[in-house]
């Protein structure tokens, strides 16, 4: 009894964390998409980026996304309207002209951490 | 060194647009050396077949393309439409200096009288109305076919836009510098940021040409349009890129931009119709 009670707790734990494990995943595949596709981030339009497929060049690659930018506030604030840092960056300004929703903004900062 | 390089040319850029009112012969010069200086090895000739003159793998497969140009049979019956008589029995030639040949290195040309920028192809519906005739779209069609064919009679001549010293001339052509150096759409881009800012670097796989000799070759047949398209049909295309609102054929503003940018070329040989992909 004692034993067939241990497993079950065990057997939840389990399946617990393989829930959760999959949500991650699914939270950062939503990331990657929203960088990936053409009509949300469009990310490797200027920025190479886990081996995207004809990635541009006009902005730098990213990587080591952790090490660059410790302050997650920092990395958001680029991505949110880099024209702020660079009067004249070309980098689209992605939560301020609502060309991505704050959700989607902080998946895609999840994703970018993974890089 | 690349973000070195992005500075560079940031700092070039900057120094191509703030010159405070400098004389649009002074802009002219700073425009085209800032590319002949990025690409000491293009002549200015070349600057005129755009993206071909920086990647040529793409110029190799465009000139396999153009042993068989694929606008001929259209130019071809630009030519037929422009020599075919009007129902009052005038033609085209009529309306034209030197009977419309040899002439599209002038256009756009500033009108004095009525103050306005004139294009090649708001002449051409003039010349109809003016026999009776009804107008033809803009940016494609029969339009871009005339204008075609009537580019093709000035292959090799300088474009020679002229820019009157006078207060009204000196607006329109600021207005399309502005217009140029100015960010718009959802994506917020300027014509210069992808053009000169960026040339020659990478939107994905499309390599960004130079404004300099953007003008020389229009109308342009696009494999993609799988037909003539006028320079206005162009700045649609690459407004809708950056989720901006394409204008009306021959809005004023379309027009002051045609006519800065043109100006900007000033010098090079008209090298059109061509083709692009
Ligand atoms: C049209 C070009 C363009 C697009 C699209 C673009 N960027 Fe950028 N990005 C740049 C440029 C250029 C820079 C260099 C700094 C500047 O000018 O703002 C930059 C800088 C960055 C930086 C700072 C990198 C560093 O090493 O300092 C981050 C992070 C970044 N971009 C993320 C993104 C993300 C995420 C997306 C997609 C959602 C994106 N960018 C889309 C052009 C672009
Ligand atoms: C997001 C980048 C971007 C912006 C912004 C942009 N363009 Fe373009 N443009 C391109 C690309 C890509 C092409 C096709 C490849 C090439 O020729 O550069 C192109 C092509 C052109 C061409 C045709 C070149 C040829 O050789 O036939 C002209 C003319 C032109 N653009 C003018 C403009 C003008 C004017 C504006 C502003 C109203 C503008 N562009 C804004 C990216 C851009």
């Amino acid at each position: 009894m004692q034993a067939y009670k241990l497993t079950l707790k065990l057997l939840f734990t389990v399946m617990l964390l393989v829930v959760t494990s999959s949500t991650v995943i699914a939270e950062e595949m939503d990331g990657k998409k929203v960088a990936f596709d053409r009509k949300k981030g469009n990310c490797l339009a200027c920025h190479v980026m886990d081996n995207g497929d004809m990635a541009g060049n006009i902005g730098p690659p990213l990587i080591v996304m952790k090490a660059r930018f410790p302050d997650r506030a920092a990395l958001k604030a680029q991505i949110w309207d880099a024209t702020v840092k660079n009067k004249i960056s070309i980098m689209p300004p992605f939560g301020k002209h609502k060309i991505l929703t704050d959700n989607e903004i902080e998946k895609l900062i999840d994703y970018l951490y993974t890089l | 060194m690349k973000s070195l390089l992005n500075t560079l040319t940031v700092v070039v850029m900057l120094a191509v647009v703030s010159i405070a009112n400098a004389t649009p012969e002074q802009d002219k010069e700073s425009f085209q050396r800032f590319y002949t200086e990025r690409f000491p090895d293009i002549t200015m000739e070349d600057f005129g077949n755009g993206v071909y003159a920086l990647d040529q793998d793409a110029r190799n497969q465009w000139e396999a393309m153009n042993d068989f140009p694929p606008y001929e049979d259209d130019l071809e019956k630009g030519g037929e439409l422009f020599n075919t008589a009007f129902a009052n029995g005038k033609n085209y030639a009529s309306c034209f200096e030197n009977g419309g040949g040899n002439i599209r290195q002038n256009y756009p040309m500033f009108d004095t009288k009525r103050n306005t920028v004139i294009t090649l192809e708001l002449a051409i519906n003039e010349c109809r109305v003016a026999n009776g005739e009804k107008l033809l779209p803009y940016k494609k069609g029969e339009l871009a076919k005339i204008a075609a064919y009537m580019t093709s009679t000035s292959e090799g001549s300088p474009i020679n836009i002229v820019i009157p010293n006078n207060g009204k001339a000196l607006a329109a052509y600021q207005a399309g510098k502005q217009y140029y150096y100015s960010k718009r759409g959802q994506l917020n881009f300027s014509c210069s940021n992808c053009h000169i800012q960026n040339v020659g670097r990478k939107a994905r796989s499309e390599t960004l040409s130079p404004a300099l000799g953007h003008t020389s070759h229009f109308p342009v047949y696009r494999m993609k349009w799988e037909s003539f398209g006028t320079l206005q049909r162009r700045f649609d295309s690459c407004n809708k890129q950056v989720r901006a609102e394409p204008l009306e054929g021959q809005s004023e503003d379309y027009r002051n931009l045609e006519y800065f940018l043109t100006y900007m070329s000033n010098g090079l040989p008209v090298n059109g119709p061509a083709s692009r992909k």
